[in-house]
């Protein structure tokens, strides 16, 4: 992976996020949260390099830390976030026919981004939403009570939220 | 049985943001008997016979005894909203609907072990609970419920809210801590327990969200009230989360000693469009599974156990006729190795293992020498893991294999080709 990716603009956001915790490295996980929303939610190296700058922590640490949890990617990732359970109670539930309709909806795999880099697609365990299983977390909201037949209407929706917002 | 609440009493008839509101309906009187005579409080708690919510059952006034008798220039009260079990979600409803009431048991707490400075983790796949927390921290801070002087009382007491970052093992009460300090979640080596050396290393109760909520109604009313309610050697109520093929998901408060069969008929409203029940898990992914014939088992700590199911935080996941148990085993173990976090050898390598003798079982290759090492290894686990992640997760399977033996069919021909 080329380190150089990321713009001079969203670096320098990252540095002013960064350089408010020198010295703390308690404060890490808060700030690669936010450092994230801000560089594609992706922490890819040369933003870690940069956070490891501010904050006085080895980079090995960052990594370290940032490939732990399941939250953190070093691959950018899509402007939409789409987490879909796959965790027993959702699937007894039919995650796996879901699944499929997200995959075939969007054109890509799980783990995949579109090629427009709007939507990232990811399953992951529980998301503490099992009254509404099969459920997914789109960014900060969970939709649940899902089916195959909810999934196209659900992405309209979800489109047409991110062009009302720009 | 009835429906009881007190951990969500009110809870949904006022704003959850709003002190004011929560005051208005008996909120924070616990907090202002418990500050008026603070040596009480333990006294209090170890009485009610108040057990751990969070899935161990550890009583809690012997906690609080172990955090207050330590002495130290600094103590921490740590609220685990971490709720990574899946199939659980009652710790998100109480957050969503009466944050107010957790604080204040934080608070009740703090002044029981003298901390002056709280935490709560909360994880990450609840973003919508980061604003409701801070607006309500806000709120109670705002109105001296907690900071500098809560209620007037010279006590300092204040709250802080940690985002986690996606990662099961950190609802392990030390792995959480490593969290908070900003580190990878790896359970510690214990002893030290927490409640002397936690958070910095300094002395720190680590409670479920449940636990702390059930503190106000217990140093208002006293423990000869919160008796009277459940079961003698589990009082008290429990929020249970039911889900899977079942009618009406959900949360709901019931007295502990509520049997599985009430929980699935009266309120689960059993499985939809007529079909049969085949088992339940019980406890969350890492419970045991149980047949029908043991849905008249009381949920309540011993009961559970003597008869082969799980307490654990109270869930119950339904599975109807139409699933494949090996297909839900294959899931749950899928589960326990992704989150496993590496640290110890019988979890990270016995998982896939595990896994990969399902999967035997699931497409007809398993021989008896596979069933005999997938029970082998999983009573290694369960004894040699770190952490309750890999002690608990053979859990499902051995109990699979004691209740539904027909499932795991060997086939001692196969290697000959004879399938
Ligand atoms: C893998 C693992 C995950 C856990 N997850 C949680 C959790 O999400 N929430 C929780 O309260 N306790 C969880 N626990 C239990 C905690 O370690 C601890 O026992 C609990 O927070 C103590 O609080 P209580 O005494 O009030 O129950 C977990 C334990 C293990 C081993
Ligand atoms: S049992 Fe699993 S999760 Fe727990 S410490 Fe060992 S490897 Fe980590
Ligand atoms: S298992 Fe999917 S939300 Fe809990």
């Amino acid at each position: 992976m080329a380190s150089t990716n990321t713009s001079p603009e969203i670096l320098e956001q990252v540095a002013a996020i960064a350089s408010r915790w020198k010295g703390r490295p308690d404060m890490l996980i808060p700030v690669l949260h936010e450092v994230q929303a801000v560089a594609h939610n992706s922490i890819p190296k040369d933003v870690a390099k940069v956070v490891s700058y501010e904050m006085g922590i080895p980079i090995a640490q960052i990594y370290s830390v940032q490939t732990f949890y399941s939250f953190f990617s070093k691959e950018k990732r899509g402007k939409v976030l789409i987490r879909l359970c796959k965790t027993a109670p959702c699937h007894v539930k039919g995650t796996k026919e879901v699944l499929e309709a997200f995959e075939s909806a969007l054109g890509i795999k799980a783990g995949q981004t579109t090629s427009d880099g709007a939507f990232t697609l990811e399953t992951c365990e529980c998301i503490g939403a099992c009254d509404v299983s099969p459920a997914v977390l789109i960014d900060d909201t969970v939709y649940g009570n899902l089916t195959p037949e909810k999934v196209d209407e659900l992405i309209l929706t979800i489109s047409q939220m991110e062009v009302d917002e720009s | 049985m009835e429906e009881l609440r007190v951990v969500l009493s009110k809870a949904g008839d006022i704003s959850p943001i709003k002190s004011s509101e929560y005051v208005s309906v008996g909120g924070y009187e616990g907090l202002r008997k418990a500050v008026e005579a603070p040596e009480k409080v333990i006294e209090f708690i170890k009485a009610s016979g108040l057990r751990g919510r969070g899935g161990a059952g550890f009583p809690t006034g012997l906690k609080l005894s172990f955090t207050a008798n330590t002495p130290a220039d600094q103590k921490y009260i740590v609220c685990n909203a971490d709720e990574g079990e899946p199939g659980t979600n009652k710790d998100r409803v109480i957050m969503e609907e009466i944050p107010h009431r957790i604080f204040e048991g934080m608070a009740i707490a703090a002044v029981a072990v003298g901390a002056d400075q709280g935490y709560i983790y909360l994880r990450a796949e609840y973003p919508h609970l980061k604003k409701i927390l801070e607006e309500a921290l806000a709120d109670a801070r705002e109105h001296s419920f907690i900071g500098p002087n809560i209620v007037n009382s010279g006590f300092n007491f204040d709250i802080q809210l940690f985002i986690g970052a996606g990662a099961y093992v950190c609802g392990e009460e030390t792995a959480l801590l490593d969290s908070l300090e900003g580190k990878r979640g790896e359970p510690r080596f214990k002893p030290p327990f927490p409640g002397v050396a936690g958070l910095w290393g300094k002395p720190t109760l680590v409670n479920n969200v449940e636990t702390l909520a059930n503190l106000p109604a217990i140093i208002l009313n006293g423990p000869e009230w919160f008796r009277q309610i459940g079961t003698e050697k589990c009082p008290g109520t429990k929020v249970f989360t039911l889900s899977g093929n079942i009618l009406n998901p959900g949360v709901y408060e019931y007295p502990i000693g509520v049997t599985i069969r009430e929980l699935f008929e009266d309120v689960g409203g059993c499985c939809p469009n007529g079909k049969k029940l085949y088992a339940v898990q019980t406890g969350g992914a890492s419970g045991n599974i149980i047949p029908p014939s043991l849905l008249d088992t009381p949920m309540d700590i011993e009961r559970c156990s003597e008869n082969g199911a799980t307490f654990g935080a109270g869930d119950l996941m339904f599975i109807d006729e139409d699933r494949c148990l090996l297909d839900v085993l294959e899931n749950l173990i899928e589960f326990f190795e992704h989150e496993s976090c590496g640290k110890c050898t019988p979890c990270r390598t016995g998982n896939p293992q595990l896994l990969a003798l399902i999967r035997k079982f699931k497409n007809g290759t398993a021989k008896q020498s596979d069933l005999e090492l997938m029970l082998e290894l999983g009573n290694v686990m369960v004894g040699g893991c770190l952490c309750g992640l890999g002690q608990a997760a053979p859990n499902p399977i051995l109990s699979a294999v004691r209740f539904f033996p027909e499932v795991f069919k060997v086939n001692n021909n196969y290697e000959r080709g004879a399938s």
